[in-house]
This record gives C-alpha cells, sequence and structure tokens, in this order.
C-alpha cells in the first residue's frame, strides 16, 4: 500500500484552525523556518482510509490468538477505554493544583495500595513508565541504599540469570553495576552451586524473574533468598512473569525487596503496537525513603503529592507517571477484586493445557508442570527436517495465529515460548494445538510449504539483512529509493481482510 | 553468494575462528568460513581505528548480522596499519570470500614469536570437527 | 468472570488432558513457605456499571481542562486534540497488538512508525528518529547516553531555562552513567552563547529548550554553534508545535532534537502516557535508542517494513546495548503521526501562529493594564512569564475561585521568581478568553 506522503496532494488538508483576527508577531528572523516540514496533505476521508488500511495489515490480541511468550497478551477490557477517555481523567493538567485533582491522586493511592497487597510490600512509586525503567529505578534504589550504608563502593556487583530478558543486564549497566552472570540447572532453576561462588561481599543484588522466562517458577527461591540476605544484598523482582503467581505468591513473601509490575502485561492495559506501559515500584520498608518524587500520599481524606523526601533518587520521568494506564489498570483489578488468583490460576491452566497437548509434536526441554507460559524446542524439527522455529513461527500465520516468541529465552535452542494467558477459550487453545501439530507434519511431508510461509499476509518473509545493511529509515520524497513498490493485487487484498 | 566450506593451509588459525596470513613482521587477519557461516549474512562491520593497538585473545573489533553481535578476537597482538574499508562499505563480502577480499585488518606484530602459538589447519579443522 | 472463557466442563476436561485433579496441583512447585495461604485483601469485585459510577465519582473530583479556562502549560498543553485522532486509536488492531516482532503480521504499525519517524524527521530536519522514549523528560537522559558513547566525555551541560523536570530526570540518571552535569545559568531569561561555550569544553552535549522553559525564544543557532565550538554534541528540546514557525535543530547544527510529543495529539491525561520523540543525525544511528522500523522487499518484491538495526537494542546486545528500553510508546506517537498528517504544513503553521497572535495579545492587554513581563527583552512563542507583584501561587488561587487557572506559578521549581505566573495560551484560547484573564488578574493582582 501507498506510504500516507505518497497519497498526499499538495493543497489538500485536514484541519480547520481556529484564525483569531489579531496581528502576528513578527519573530527574529534567524531563528524562522525557512522551508515548510513535508508533512502529508490529505483530507479527512483519505486520512482515515489510510489508517484503516494500515489496521487492517495488523494483527491484535482483537484480531485472534496471540500467544507471545512473556507479553501476556490478554484482552483488553473495553470498559477500561471509556473510563480512561472520562473528561475528569483525560482532559486533566498534571500541574493542577491538587485541590482540582482529588480523584485523580485518590486513584493513584488506591492503585498504590492495591500493588503493595499484591505484591507483599509496603512501599509503591507508580513513576516508571515501562517494565525496563522500573528495573532502571530499582538498581538507583539500590545504590542509593547502599550509598547511605558507606558500602556502594565496594557492592559493584549485581547478578542475572542466563535465562533473563535482555533489559536486566541492559539495566545493569545503564545503573553503572557490573553484571554477573549464573547459570540455570537442569530443572530449569537457577543453578544455586554456581550462586554460592559469584554472590559475596561485593554483590549489591539479583534481578530475577519468577516464574522464569522458561514458565518455571524456582523451587529454590528461599535458599535464594537466604544467601542474597545472608551477604547483605538485595533482591529484585522482575515482574514481566507476575500474571502467574497474582494471589498465590507474593514477591515480598519469596523474599524480593524490590518489584516491579508491568501493567500492560497483568492488569491489561493495551500493548499499543509496542506501548505504551507502565512500570510501578513496589519496595521494603528500608527501601521507601529513596523512592522517586514526587510520592503520592494521604493525609486523613485529603491526598497530596509529596516532594519533600531528602534520601529520593529524584525523578525518573515526567510528573506522576502514565496515568492514562493507571486508569486502566485500576479498573481491570476493581473488576477482579480478590479473585485475581482465579485470573493466575485460569492462566496457569491454559498454559498446562497447552503443553500437555503439543509435548509429543515438540520436544519439551525441562520436563515440568509450566506456570503461565512454557518453552518448546523446534529442534529435531530442524535436525531431520530442516525446519527452524523461525519457519514454525512463519507458518502458524497462515493458520490464523500470532506466533509465540521465538529464539528466547536463549539457553533453549531453536525456542518456542507460549503464553496463552487467561482470557482465551477452549476451542482456541485446541486450534492452536491442531495447527501446531499440523505443522510438525507438515515439516515432515511437506517442507517446503512450511519453508514457504507466510503466503496469507499482505507481505511474505521480508528480508532483513536488506534492510540493516542499507537502512532506509524513513521517506525520502522525490529521492526516494525504488523498492519495486507496485500495487497489490485483488487476490492479496482478499487476504488481508482475513488479517 | 556465500563461498563454500574452505580452511585454506598456509594460514594460522585461533580457536575463536579467526585466521592470520603471517608476512615477515606483519599479518592481514579474518574470520573463518565457520566464523561467516555460523554468524549468517554480515550486515555491519565495526573496526578498530588505525593505529589502535590489539593483543591476543582479546576483543578489537565487531561484526554483526540481523540479530547477532560478535565480538572479533584477536588472533595476534599488534598495532593496526590498515583497516579493510571495502567490508565497511560491504559487510557481505565477509561471506563471499573470507580468506580474500573479506579480510578484516592489517597489523604489525608485536611479538614475532606469536604465530606460532596458534593452531595450523590441521589443528583447526580438528577443532571445528569437535563444535 | 467476564474476561475468562473458560466453562466449568472445559476445566474439568482441560485438568483431565494435563493429568491432575485440581487446579492446585499444578502450583505443586511454588514452596509452601512463600505461599500467600489467604484472599488477598482487596475490596470485593464491583460490576462494569458500579466500576463506572465509581471511575466517574473519582473523575468528577477533577476540574479538568473543559471545567475552568485554563492558562496552564509549563510542558503539558491544552492544544486541541481532533477526533480523527481517537478514532484512529480505537481501531483495535492498532490499539492490542504489540511490538511488532513478527512482521508479516504488523505491516500496518511497521508502516505507521516509519511515516512517523519520517514526520519526525521532516519535523526536525534530522535524518534518524527511533519509534519513540517515554516522555520529553526520559529522551532527554538518552540524549546523553548517546551523547558519552559518542564522544566518551563524561559531563553534559543542561540549559537552566531548561524545563526543570527534564533537568530533574537528567540528574537522576547522570550517576548511573559516570556522567556528572554542569547547569548554564540564563541572563534575562535567555542563554548567553558565550556562557554555554565556556561550560561546554570537554562535553559530552549541551542541551538547551526552544522555546525555553519560560517560553523565550532562545539563541538557538548561536548556542548549537557554541557547543560545536566546544566540541560537545548539540542537544535541541524543541516544541514541536513551534516548528511551523521556527526553524528546525537539523537546520542549525544540532546532533540530536528531542522533545515531549504530548502537544501534538495527545490528550493531557494528567501527565501521561505520551511520547517522547528523539532524531537525530546520521553519524548516531548506531547509538540509537529503542525500536526503528526500515524499508525493505520480500521475495516476491514486494515493499515492506521491518524492525531493523536490532543490533543496538537489549534483548541482542544485552549489557553493551544502546539503551533498556523495549515498551515504548508506539500508540501515542501513532496519534502524532495523525495529528500531523491532519494538520498538514499549512495546518502546523497555522496552529502556530494562532498560539502567537493570542499570546502576543495577552502580553499586550497584561502590559497595558500595569503589568509587567518577567523577561521583557525576549521574544516568545506561545508562553510567557508575567509579574503579578505578589506571589503568583496565591493569584492562582484567588483566580481558581473565580473559574480560571492563570498558569504555573514559577517559584515553584525557582528561587527569585516567586511573583512570575507562567501563561501558556493555545489555539483553543480565543481573544475573548484572554480578555477574561486580563480582566481577573486584574481584579486579583491590579494595582
Amino acid at each position: 500500500m501507498k506510504l500516507i506522503f505518497e497519497r498526499s496532494q499538495s493543497g489538500r488538508r485536514g484541519s480547520t484552525i481556529p484564525i483569531p483576527e489579531l496581528p502576528v508577531p513578527k519573530l527574529p528572523p534567524g531563528l524562522l523556518r525557512r522551508e515548510p516540514p513535508r508533512l502529508p496533505e490529505l483530507s479527512e476521508p483519505e486520512l482515515v482510509r489510510h489508517f484503516t488500511e494500515l489496521s487492517t495489515r495488523t494483527f491484535g490480541i482483537d484480531t485472534g490468538f496471540y500467544p507471545l511468550g512473556s507479553c501476556t497478551m490478554k484482552h483488553n477490557p473495553r470498559v477500561n477505554e471509556r473510563a480512561a477517555a472520562l473528561p475528569g481523567f483525560r482532559d486533566l493538567h498534571p500541574l493542577q493544583e491538587e485541590d482540582g485533582a482529588q480523584g485523580a491522586l485518590e486513584l493513584m493511592w488506591r492503585l498504590q495500595e492495591i500493588l503493595a497487597e499484591v505484591a507483599g510490600l509496603p512501599a509503591v512509586s507508580l513513576q516508571p513508565a515501562a517494565g525496563s525503567q522500573g528495573e532502571l529505578t530499582g538498581l538507583m534504589l539500590m545504590r542509593a541504599y547502599f550509598a547511605e550504608r558507606g558500602e556502594d563502593e565496594r557492592r559493584r556487583k549485581i547478578v542475572v540469570p542466563d535465562t533473563a530478558h535482555g533489559t536486566n543486564p541492559a539495566s545493569v549497566a545503564m545503573a553503572g553495576y557490573e553484571l554477573s552472570k549464573v547459570a540455570t540447572d537442569l530443572r530449569g532453576n537457577v543453578e544455586i552451586e554456581h550462586l554460592r561462588e559469584l554472590v559475596d561481599e561485593g554483590t549489591a543484588g539479583l534481578m530475577l524473574t519468577n516464574p522464569s522466562t522458561l514458565g518455571l517458577f524456582d523451587e529454590q527461591i528461599e535458599e535464594i533468598a537466604r544467601i542474597f540476605h545472608g551477604a547483605g544484598a538485595l533482591m529484585y523482582y522482575d515482574g514481566a512473569n507476575l500474571n502467574a503467581v497474582c494471589g498465590i505468591s507474593r514477591p515480598g513473601d519469596m523474599g524480593f525487596d524490590i518489584v516491579h509490575f508491568n501493567l500492560h502485561k497483568t492488569f491489561s492495559q493495551p500493548h499499543g503496537g509496542g506501548g505504551p506501559g507502565g512500570g510501578p515500584i513496589a519496595v521494603r520498608e528500608r527501601l521507601e525513603p529513596f523512592l522517586p518524587v514526587p510520592a503520592i500520599v494521604r493525609d486523613g481524606d485529603r491526598f497530596r503529592l509529596d516532594h519533600d523526601r531528602p534520601k529520593t533518587i529524584g525523578r525518573v520521568r515526567g510528573f506522576c507517571g502514565p496515568f492514562g494506564v493507571f486508569v486502566r489498570s485500576y479498573a481491570f483489578i476493581r473488576m477482579y477484586g480478590p479473585a485475581l488468583r482465579e485470573m493466575s490460576e485460569v492462566a496457569v491452566l491454559n498454559a498446562n493445557y497447552l503443553l500437555a497437548r503439543l509435548r509429543d509434536g515438540y520436544e519439551l526441554p525441562f520436563d515440568r508442570l509450566c506456570m503461565h507460559e512454557f518453552v518448546l524446542s523446534a529442534r529435531s524439527l530442524k535436525r531431520e527436517y530442516g525446519i527452524t522455529a523461525l519457519d514454525v513461527a512463519k507458518r502458524l500465520m497462515d493458520y490464523g495465529f500470532h506466533p509465540p516468541t521465538i529464539y528466547f529465552p536463549l539457553v533453549v535452542p531453536e525456542a518456542l515460548m507460549i503464553e496463552p494467558t487467561e482470557t482465551e477459550a477452549k476451542e482456541t487453545l485446541d486450534a492452536f494445538v491442531e495447527a501446531m501439530l499440523a505443522i510438525a507434519r507438515e515439516a515432515a511431508e511437506e517442507p517446503e510449504t512450511v519453508k514457504a510461509a507466510p503466503t496469507s499476509r499482505p507481505v511474505g518473509r521480508l528480508d532483513e539483512v536488506r534492510a540493516a545493511r542499507r537502512p532506509v529509515v524513513r521517506y525520502g520524497f522525490s529521492e526516494h529509493p525504488d523498492t519495486g513498490f507496485r500495487p497489490a493485487d485483488p487476490r492479496q487484498l482478499e487476504a488481508q481482510k482475513g488479517a | 553468494m556465500a563461498a563454500a566450506e574452505t580452511y585454506p593451509d598456509g594460514l594460522k588459525y585461533h580457536p575463536e575462528h579467526d585466521w592470520a596470513s603471517i608476512h615477515g613482521d606483519e599479518a592481514t587477519l579474518g574470520v573463518t568460513w565457520y566464523a561467516q557461516d555460523s554468524l549468517g549474512e554480515l550486515v555491519h562491520y565495526e573496526p578498530p581505528d588505525v593505529g589502535a593497538t590489539i593483543s591476543k585473545d582479546n576483543p578489537y573489533g565487531e561484526v554483526e548480522s540481523v540479530k547477532a553481535v560478535s565480538d572479533l578476537i584477536a588472533p595476534l597482538s599488534g598495532e593496526v596499519l590498515e583497516v579493510n574499508d571495502k567490508v565497511v562499505e560491504d559487510p557481505e563480502t565477509v561471506n563471499e570470500d573470507p580468506y580474500g577480499e573479506g579480510w578484516l585488518i592489517k597489523i604489525r606484530l608485536s611479538d614475532i614469536t606469536e604465530p606460532d602459538r596458534l593452531l595450523d589447519v590441521e589443528a583447526y579443522r580438528a577443532h571445528v570437527a569437535e563444535l | 468472570m467476564s474476561f475468562l472463557s473458560l466453562t466449568d466442563a472445559d476445566r474439568v476436561a482441560m485438568l483431565d488432558a494435563i493429568g491432575v485433579a485440581s487446579i492446585a496441583e499444578l502450583f505443586d512447585d511454588i514452596p509452601s513457605g512463600v505461599r500467600l495461604g489467604r484472599q488477598l485483601e482487596l475490596e470485593p469485585a464491583l460490576s462494569e456499571p458500579e466500576l463506572m459510577a465509581h471511575l466517574e465519582e473519582l473523575a468528577g473530583r477533577n476540574i479538568h481542562a473543559g471545567a475552568e479556562l485554563s492558562f496552564l502549560g509549563a510542558g503539558i498543553y491544552d492544544h486541541y486534540v481532533p477526533a480523527v485522532v481517537d478514532a484512529v486509536l480505537q481501531r483495535g488492531e492498532l490499539l492490542t497488538a504489540y511490538t511488532p516482532y513478527q512482521a508479516e503480521m504488523s505491516q500496518g504499525v511497521l508502516q505507521a512508525i516509519f511515516e512517523y519517524q519520517t514526520a519526525i524527521c521532516e519535523l526536525t530536519g534530522m535524518e534518524v528518529s527511533n519509534a519513540s522514549g517515554y516522555d520529553g523528560t526520559t529522551v532527554a537522559a538518552d540524549a546523553c547516553y548517546v551523547a558519552k558513547h559518542a564522544t566518551g566525555r563524561s559531563t553534559v551541560v543542561v540549559c537552566e531555562t531548561v524545563s526543570p523536570q527534564v533537568r530533574q530526570v537528567i540528574e537522576t540518571y547522570a550517576p548511573g552513567f559516570g556522567l556528572e552535569v554542569v547547569e548554564v545559568g540564563h541572563r534575562g531569561g535567555t542563554t548567553d552563547p558565550e556562557d554555554l561555550r565556556a561550560a561546554s569544553e570537554g562535553a559530552a552535549c549541551a542541551i538547551f529548550q526552544q522555546p525555553n522553559f519560560f517560553g523565550c525564544l532562545e539563541p538557538a543557532p548561536e548556542l548549537a554553534a557554541a557547543a560545536n565550538d566546544a566540541g560537545a554534541l548539540p542537544v535541541a528540546h524543541v516544541d514541536p508545535l513551534s516548528l511551523g514557525l521556527l526553524e528546525a535543530p537539523g537546520r542549525y547544527g544540532c546532533a540530536l532534537a528531542i522533545g515531549e510529543g504530548q502537544g501534538a495529539g495527545n490528550h493531557q491525561s494528567f501527565g501521561g502516557p505520551h511520547y517522547g520523540f528523539l532524531a537525530a543525525r546520521w553519524d548516531y544511528h548506531r547509538r540509537m535508542p529503542g525500536r526503528i522500523v526500515g524499508e525493505t522487499l520480500d521475495a516476491a518484491g514486494e515493499r515492506g517494513y521491518v524492525l531493523t538495526l536490532q543490533t543496538r537494542e537489549q534483548h541482542i546486545r544485552r549489557e553493551k546495548a544502546t539503551s533498556n528500553i523495549t515498551t515504548n510508546q508506539t500508540l501515542l506517537a501513532i496519534a502524532g503521526l495523525v495529528y500531523l498528517s491532519w494538520l498538514g504544513p499549512q495546518g502546523l503553521r497555522e496552529v502556530g501562529e494562532t498560539c502567537l497572535a493570542l499570546s502576543a495579545y495577552a502580553k499586550e492587554r497584561l502590559q497595558a493594564v500595569g503589568f509587567e513581563l518577567s523577561f521583557p527583552n525576549q521574544a516568545t512563542f506561545k508562553e510567557f512569564a508575567v509579574r503579578v507583584g505578589r506571589p503568583a501561587a496565591e493569584v492562582v488561587r484567588l483566580s481558581r475561585e473565580r473559574g480560571i487557572h492563570p498558569g504555573y506559578a514559577l517559584g515553584r521549581d525557582h528561587a527569585g521568581l516567586d511573583d512570575a505566573l507562567l501563561v501558556a495560551v493555545t489555539e483553543k484560547r480565543t481573544r475573548g478568553d484572554v480578555d477574561r484573564l486580563v480582566e481577573t488578574l486584574t481584579e486579583v493582582a491590579g494595582r
């Protein structure tokens, strides 16, 4: 399809702007723009058609099953959208005086209380914008905590398992810490003996996802906590997989000192094609003084922002965090109440059901009951038929499913990481199983069909090597490279409608 | 077009899949067929600066494919005399001709006895066969 | 629970297929010592109508932009968000997709990001844009990380006239980056290029804001030249809505252009979620944080879009990544693209001119009734600081009793500016609104 810039026609416009009958003052000539930006020129009908066509070329949870492991692609209730669009929330300025923002402050305070209960840790900051910023904030808290104790200079190491999300080591580097990697044992737990060797008085802390990215709960979590706390170090819980254990096991009870939540995963903020998210953190009492400012506090029946926190690490983003995300997650949680436990139970039931039905078609590197997700391997398909995890993923598209996460975690070759979430119906899970098993059969019987997939999408497999070698990252107008663009034929348009 | 699997005689090899061609106190360095094959199609080469000092067994640059980054491990120590700009411009040259046009840097050796500690082709072939 | 789809019969059949007797058995791996063993102490579940009633009650206790006549800005602005933006954002496919790891499933969102990158490059005069950062504060920290690695230097220079929140976020991030922050004061509301040049010697980057936090227009080309002279990367923090009138940072020598996107297509939403933009000259494309979309072809020669240059990112380069960011603000950035496409170049210019004309009118009227400007010799765009002769916080309170929010009390973060009120005038205000502001200020603070 055309780029919006290719649809543009000089002289068209979509906007009408109020023009006051007032003189427009002259600005200093040296500051004036010499050439206008080449923004697209479209009428509103053209604009609507363009973005509607883009949407039909996008697969969301609303389109179908989206078992993207580690991303918790659950249904996004529509009431949340209605709530976030209430003018009292949507049109509220973040610097409004506190007496004019009591409803917003109360909502955030209530969300903090809920998150504290779910985490099993008493103090919460909603400010971080996403999980990765929550991680970085948590590491900054560790530094502030150890700095106050005079231990920052010697405690330089953060231990991260080899199964961790890439954000963990990246956050360690951005916080100015050194990375120390711990291996995974044959049951998928952290290798305890290796951990004992690594942890000493130079260790600041651990970053752990539990259940891990393998979808397995670390059975030795209590021993891990003893090792870290025994060395005077802190424990950080990456909440990416919290959807498995809400109301069942709390990070604070597992021994973690700092937790981040992914509001867009566990608590259903729509993922928006990549974001927004929300990454609040909860901490133990001894870390509370270091939390970001402003804090949201309750004084009797009034709520206010507290900037006066002498030990704070400071501010990690603008204002109080992504408030619209808070509204949606608060709404979601209030509709569950204590039954959040059932949310996690069903997420785990759905995952184990898929695992039970798929284990004969694919290799299962860690043969245990899983939590909310599990990891299969296409290694034997690759060895026997030359069919890789990537091929399986692409072929799933032709069966109408979004592929799982592939090639992650790195410790499993040809990994397929599958997370169904709690919101899927059994029929959907069954259809997915049938597709996965059919692909495993196709791998043996007609591998070329699998290799040629997808054939039902607006485009076939795209040349990522070309994209990386000669990056074209913006439209070049008259100098735009001729990439062979041609209008899609009617057959392909039909296929798009099934997107 | 990717090259066929070869490991030329007369080169010295490092177990991290680098080769060195020695001429007096100078050497030309590159990566082996095995290295380029396991990385896949290269999309970027980050060379060291000319004049920089590199040391044996330590990284001196990076090559990237679409989904992976790999340190280039120096098989020998020395000063960088020249960088292969053709590979900077067209990284796929390494896939096409890893021992010829796809060389990476030329260095002046700081220790001319170091090449004796590298593998010869037979030893390297045996090493690859075990992977 | 209406968000779950399993029937009781489904559950029985599924447990049977798994080979366990109960759901509880699925959790056997969790040691008993770390189990909660009780219900979560949360308020009981609400039905959807009860939930909406509760949220409407909370929302009703907020005084939003439609409930009082507001001149409050200071980084977040009451610009008009066209209906078409909300309509596009509620397309379920765009709303409920995630990061487009699987390009063939995600051509729509990938193309939208490519178009957004193009629009941001056009606005800023830059050559590469990422797919968005969290907001206008964190992109400044990102810029520092880019500059640190690009230059190998260990100080960053930030003008005092940059938004206090942006400065605070840089201060929070800097120690982890191993960076020291040097601030350059202002002279009468703007930054002196000679001051910036002196401070930038040996620095990785120099960050200024245009228009600055006080609303004043900085001598941006001279500031960029001063930073360049000192070998520091000039970084401009810009208001996208000013860029129909003001020169693009890429055209006056900046290495990076960053900013808060809220005013361009996002509702205020009490401060988020919004998008931050970050664009750079091509020289820095391998140092960019976050997602970048590139154009390519499929096997049949059909044009398509993919995430590209991914070896910069955390999921591949891990501790050596250019950033830890993964989830970003794509949906809000798409809102920005829709908005900028709705405006077009002519609309962008008109919005800017309307803001400029109305705010100039407000300045003139306020001066006519005896108020002085805090920075009288400076050109401004849509926001300006006026001296109200008494603590501005009091004037805010008294004005709000009269149904007007007159602006931001600069004394909240600037010592010595207690009597300064920062007034923002967007295209949503009218001449009559400005007259009402002037009357109200005269009443509560007139002399």
